[in-house]
């Protein structure tokens, strides 16, 4: 009788078998039922074309803006174990994980780099998207959701922008803010506004940043909608946007 | 009952608009208050993020008597804690704004160049020379309009009290309201 290694063994056991439900079989059909019944592989397409993997094509934009999406989201709920925000601990939070906290300052810098590179990296995927013409029918509407979820990226950059709480921070707020005084019908200073009746108190403006001024209400909206809000609904975006690529017949080839 | 040729029924059609009493329950009334309870939960929410009480500054404050600043100069004592210039000319004391009309940066207020200039986006503003009247006007940068002043009067105990609820605006012949300036000889 052949001697079995000590893979063969566990392989074999009961245990294993209930998690991996299909061997190492080398037919087609085995191979992708290995991936389809197996719900992280399924996320991979069971096959895709040869030119999809073409670097000088893809850029792998797409792929890097995603993966700096995951490391953002490590980092950041990291950074959360240590970052209070109120108007009296959140600077001293952040100097706090950037000179004492052991890795405080990888961390953080990590987050701060790769938001800075998800908003490059976003834009050299619709660049690439366009100068392929990948966004032409069928995958018009993926394009839609693609521009929503550059939206996404944004809102979180300014969001993300408040929360260190110091001068660069609260001025750049006010700045971006201020723009939404001049909504349509929704801001106090933007026209028609007469029409909706609403004043500083009560318009778009006041809606974000919870009052008149830039203050301590303003910097806990901005981390919920930073760091539950705006991933979440950016992940929805993110999980159709896929989808769609797949749906659509993969990823656009060269003419 | 009628066939069509291709064997479907065209009465059973969900296109057909022939609602029977239970598709009245079920559709008008049912989705009607589906609907109508998740607009309402919409709207309590809107609301939701809008509180009663702001924990702001208040508008109004005492900035004691007018002999405390010196005629014909441009006072920044109360800059950084309420973000306004007290400037004192012959006849009258105005409360300058210091809330940049461009993007709401503070202006720095600089006396060797009588002007107030915004270091976010360099928008300039008339000094103190160039009279009461066009004080604060915009003149350089993207800043689209002059800068806002605040209602003065004088309180009981002869101290000035300064509004900054109530604001006046130049580019609207409002400088000679009552209450845009507080006038003192």
């Amino acid at each position: 009788m052949e001697k079995k290694g000590w893979f063969d063994v566990v392989q074999s056991s009961y245990v294993w078998k209930s998690i991996f439900r299909h061997e190492y079989q080398d037919t087609y059909r085995n191979r992708v039922l290995q991936i389809s019944t197996n719900v992280f592989l399924h996320l991979h397409p069971t096959k895709i074309r040869r030119h999809a993997l073409r670097l000088r094509f893809t850029w792998c934009m797409g792929g890097i803006t995603f993966l700096l999406f995951l490391i953002l989201t490590v980092t950041g709920v990291i950074l959360m174990f240590y970052y209070r925000p109120t108007g009296e601990y959140a600077y001293h939070d952040m100097k706090y994980l950037q000179f004492d906290v052991p890795f405080g300052m990888i961390m953080r810098n990590m987050h701060r780099w790769c938001a800075h590179a998800m908003v490059i990296a976003v834009w050299l995927h619709m660049f690439r998207v366009f100068m392929t013409g990948s966004y032409k029918p069928p995958r018009e509407f993926n394009w839609v959701i693609g521009v929503n979820l550059l939206v996404m990226t944004l809102m979180l950059s300014f969001t993300g922008y408040l929360l260190p709480w110091d001068q660069l921070s609260i001025w750049a707020v006010t700045v971006g803010t201020n723009m939404g005084r001049a909504t349509p019908l929704l801001g106090h200073e933007g026209p028609f506004a007469e029409l909706l009746g609403v004043d500083a108190r009560y318009d778009a403006r006041a809606l974000l940043t919870a009052g008149r001024l830039i203050g301590p209400a303003t910097l806990l909206r901005f981390y919920v909608l930073h760091c539950i809000f705006i991933p979440l609904l950016a992940a929805i975006l993110m999980i159709v946007h896929f989808w769609r690529v797949r749906k659509d017949g993969g990823i656009s080839g060269p003419l | 009952m009628a066939k069509a040729e291709d064997g479907t029924n065209p009465e059973a059609s969900i296109w057909r608009f022939a609602p029977t009493r239970r598709d009245f329950f079920a559709g008008f009334l049912g989705w009607g208050a589906v609907l109508t309870s998740l607009g309402i939960g919409t709207l309590a929410f809107v609301r939701f993020m809008y509180p009663r009480v702001l924990f702001e500054p208040p508008s109004q404050f005492k900035i004691g008597a007018p002999g405390l600043y010196g005629v014909n100069s441009v006072s920044t004592k109360w800059i950084k804690a309420l973000r306004f210039w007290l400037v004192r000319y012959d006849d009258r004391f105005i409360a300058l704004s210091a809330l940049c009309t461009h993007l709401g940066c503070t202006p720095r207020y600089l006396a060797t160049e009588d002007k107030f200039k915004c270091p976010c986006h360099g928008s300039g503003f008339r000094g103190f020379s160039s009279g009461w009247t066009q004080l604060g006007a915009n003149y350089e940068g993207p800043a689209p309009r002059p800068l806002e002043r605040f209602k003065l009067s004088l309180g009981g105990a002869g101290d000035i009290v300064v509004n900054k609820g109530k604001t006046y605006r130049i580019d609207q012949g409002q400088d000679s309201d009552p209450g845009a300036f507080l006038p003192y000889a």
